[in-house]
């Protein structure tokens, strides 16, 4: 008999593509035992996820390729299994969910046909997985499960989808649960719960848990030990505690600091004319009511930072300041005049003061375009900021702001990583003088170190620019160190408005409370302090 | 769901009027009906005779709405040549051209789709290539030029089927053949294209996550997210053999409404080709909204 449930052992995978050979997994071993819960943490590119879909055998090949190691479940190296036995262990003894539940579940078929189907392919019949998808979808606490077996994926929310896919993952009682982001796509509130569901069913059930994630709150959270991966390579195992308390690899060290929620809370501004002065906005869709009523100021070079879960009006907020949306009332003081009743023409002259930068910037750059031609459109539609010898100049200095190099206009957005997407796209942003910039959850998709280079670009211009910020966001440690006032939304309601150090340190209502406790802290002893109290306010 | 078809049933109305509209003002802009009824030789007053035998004397509008009173009750006037109802000789050879139009995109869309799935499934691959060329050929090669070759080869050489004409189950086989070529060379295209886009779904991922096997994996799980750009390309094509498939219909012989077309036509009988028009428009119409109901079954983010 095996020692352990899961054992990798010197795994490598590459892939063969037009521009050579890339190795995405080098040579990494860890192992897995029944009942524990291993996380593999890593940025993006690390590998992580590779080595996992190895483990499920989803790795396309070609292009990719195993070129060395095993994968021992129980003492039988799946690797070497014939075909139709290998796809027996997904789903029955293996069974994976994934960090977009909405792409992941098949748009046009029931949950309950999803999850049937799971059942039926390893062989039981259409009436034992019916009742056997209720119960399991009664389990996951989907509430009204009789007739949500009859739904598609798209009637449900991110958090119930993940919940469905966890009763999926689930049905055939696998000994292994793969969980690759799974909460990275969530609310707050929300991942707080999808991980305490996980983890009673691991209590009941003795399954292993194989976590992958980027979030040091999670890893804090639910693992007992964790591995650390960067550019395809183990640089790090131990216990959570061991590899938070006292990182090895300068990688670790580096990951652990770049965490956000721990520098100085920003005074704010002194109080003076207001440059934007926001009165009761409402807008509804239909019969839903998005925003009732948002009244707010900010001073020139202030930070105000939106929060609040999805569907909580934050971006409708956003596109109606921004002319995108009309308001259905309220209005937007610029500097005295109302954005909201402004002429076509007048608000065409205002675009340059006011700039957003968009949560992705792989969507929001136009491919086909170069960084030169994506910096210097702005200067085609407002010709009078700067004449046209100078453009070339201008960009070069545009990048060096941003961290990045003048010989980089040359190039196309893919050439970029994530992060330096986001400079461009701040950089464009910049090309127009602004005064304020939106930033709509402008780093949630960037990789924590890239995280806290671009919260520290922000904050350079909105020092020596005196650019103000609306930062709407979901995460709360990123807010803490960006912005000076918090506004907390929910349900269209502003819940509370505050400066950063009394909504972070003296909240006054539950719901900012709520929020705030549901949030990961990074160390492990911390954040279970935090579950014990959050499990006593919950008996 | 019942509303979306309404609506899609009130859009097509509305273009069916707008059609029935055009049909009559373009009709009236080709010249004097009487000039073009008549012979040449006709006198000045056999043509006064006939416009005031058919009220072309009265205001237009007039003769719109008698028109529009006509087209609704059926009416379409007689046939010049066949002296019958010009709807009668219409409706007779559409049954035709409908039994060879979904006879042949029946056979067209089952084998492109096996094809096209599964030159996705490994697309590169050999049978990927195979298809890729037969497909292009398909789609490349003129119909009339095929349908000229396949009857020198089977009808006069080898003697197998007859060349033209109806009458027996045999006789279907060429038009059916040749009408095939090529919708299955494009539908094989728009199938693997989407197929592939399919298969490399987030949610094929989770599927072979549950250990699914391919063969469901293809035509379960991708296959019916696959298909609504297939189902527009199938009526597209559809479409255009209801239309008649005019000249594959006239070198078999094929009674069908193409052929009926063109020979009223040549014969100026314009009573037969305007119902031939408002019949294979209405046809066309009612096909789009079949597709449309294709499209709210198939994915139900459409229906909600």
């Amino acid at each position: 008999m095996a020692d352990h449930l899961l054992e990798v052992r010197n795994l490598s995978v590459e892939f063969h593509t037009a521009m050579g050979v890339v190795k995405a997994v080098r040579n990494i071993s860890y192992h897995l035992d029944r009942g524990e819960t291993l996380a593999i943490l890593g940025e993006s590119g690390s590998g992580k996820s590779v080595s996992s879909s190895a483990i499920m055998n989803l790795i396309d090949m070609p292009p990719g390729r195993i070129s060395s190691g095993e994968i021992l479940l129980d003492g039988v190296d799946l690797l070497k299994m014939p075909a139709p036995e290998r796809r027996e262990v997904n789903g029955r003894r293996i069974a994976m969910i994934f960090q977009d539940p909405l792409s992941h579940l098949n748009p046009v078929y029931t949950v309950g046909w999803q999850i049937r189907e799971a059942l039926t392919t390893h062989g039981a019949n259409a009436a034992t997985a019916r009742a056997e998808a209720l119960r399991l979808l009664t389990r996951v606490g989907i509430p009204d499960p009789e007739r949500a077996l009859d739904k598609y994926p798209h009637e449900f929310s991110g958090g119930q989808r993940q919940r469905v896919m966890i009763a999926m993952a689930l049905a055939l009682r696998p000994d292994l649960l793969i969980a690759d982001e799974p909460t990275t796509a969530l609310d707050v509130t929300v991942q707080a719960e999808v991980l305490a569901l996980l983890e009673e069913l691991q209590q009941e059930t003795g399954m292993a848990v194989l976590i992958i994630t980027h979030d040091l709150g999670v890893v804090a959270e639910i693992a007992d030990r964790v591995v650390v991966m960067e550019k395809g390579e183990l640089v790090e195992a131990g216990t959570v505690r061991e590899v938070y308390k006292n990182p090895q690899h300068p990688y670790t060290k580096k990951l652990i600091a770049a965490a956000p929620g721990k520098g100085e809370m920003h005074v704010p501004v002194a109080r003076s004319e207001p440059v934007l002065s926001v009165r009761d906005v409402r807008k509804r869709y239909g019969a839903f009511e998005a925003l009732k009523g948002v009244s707010f100021d900010l001073m020139p070079g202030g930070t105000i930072a939106v929060v609040g879960e999805s569907g909580s009006g934050k971006s409708t907020l956003a596109r109606i300041l921004l002319r995108l949306d009309e308001p259905d009332g309220g209005s937007a003081l610029w500097k005295g005049r109302d954005l909201f009743t402004m002429s076509p023409a007048e608000l065409y002259k205002l675009r340059r003061d006011l700039q957003m930068v968009f949560q992705d910037p792989t969507q929001s750059l136009n491919p086909r375009m170069t960084v030169y031609q994506l910096i210097s459109e702005a200067w085609v539609i407002h010709p009078d900021i700067l004449p046209k010898p100078r453009w070339r100049e201008r960009v070069a200095e545009l990048l060096v702001q941003v961290g990045l190099a003048p010989d980089h206009m040359g190039r196309y957005p893919h050439q970029f990583s994530g992060g330096q997407r986001q400079r461009i796209a701040i950089a464009r942003a910049l090309a127009l003088e602004p005064q304020l910039i939106i930033c709509d959850e402008a780093v949630s998709a960037l990789d924590v170190s890239v995280q806290a280079q671009v919260i520290a670009l922000l904050d350079k211009l909105r020092r020596e620019m005196g650019i103000a910020f609306i930062f709407i966001a979901h995460d709360l440690p990123v807010v803490r160190d960006f912005a000076d006032h918090v506004l907390v939304m929910q349900k269209g309601n502003v819940v509370e408005l505050g400066t950063v150090r009394e909504v972070f340190e003296a909240p006054r209502q539950d719901y900012t409370r709520t929020l705030l406790a549901a949030g990961l802290d990074p160390d492990p002893d911390v954040q279970a302090v935090h579950r014990a109290a959050r499990l006593q306010r919950v008996s | 769901m019942l509303k979306f078809v309404r609506k899609r049933a009130v859009a097509s109305l509305i273009s069916l009027i707008g059609l029935i509209v055009m049909v009559f003002f373009l009709s009236r802009l080709t010249g004097d009906p009487a000039a073009l009824f008549l012979p040449v030789e006709a006198s000045a007053e056999m043509k006064e005779q006939f416009r005031e035998l058919h009220g072309l004397n009265d205001p237009l509008l007039v003769q719109f709405a008698r028109y529009v009173g006509d087209v609704l009750t059926g009416d379409f006037g007689e046939s010049l040549r066949k002296a019958r109802p010009a709807l009668d000789v219409v409706l007779e050879a559409f049954v035709w051209t409908l039994w060879l139009a979904v006879i042949t995109m029946a056979l067209v869309a089952g084998a492109a789709i096996v094809v096209g799935s599964l030159a996705a499934f490994r697309a590169g691959g050999f049978f990927d290539r195979l298809s890729s060329v037969i497909s292009l050929i398909g789609a490349s090669v003129p119909d009339f030029w095929v349908a000229i070759v396949a009857i020198v080869i089977f009808s006069v050489n080898l003697a197998w089927l007859p060349t033209s004409g109806t009458g027996s189950l045999l006789h279907w086989i060429l038009p059916i053949s040749v009408l095939f070529i090529r919708p299955f060379g494009i539908i094989v295209q728009v199938v693997r294209g989407s197929m592939i886009g399919a298969l490399s779904s987030a949610y094929v991922k989770t599927a072979r996550a549950k250990g699914v096997k391919s063969g469901p994996i293809i035509f379960v799980h991708a296959l019916r997210n696959a298909m609504l750009p297939v189902i527009t390309v199938i009526g597209d094509q559809a479409a255009s053999l209801l239309n008649g498939a005019v000249i594959v219909e006239t070198i078999f012989g094929f009674p069908g409404v193409g052929k009926l077309m063109i020979d009223s036509i040549l014969q100026r009988d314009f009573n037969v080709v305007l119902a031939a028009i408002l019949v294979t428009a209405l046809a066309i119409f009612l096909m789009n909204l079949l597709i449309d109901l294709a499209y709210a079954l198939l994915d139900p983010r459409i229906r909600h």
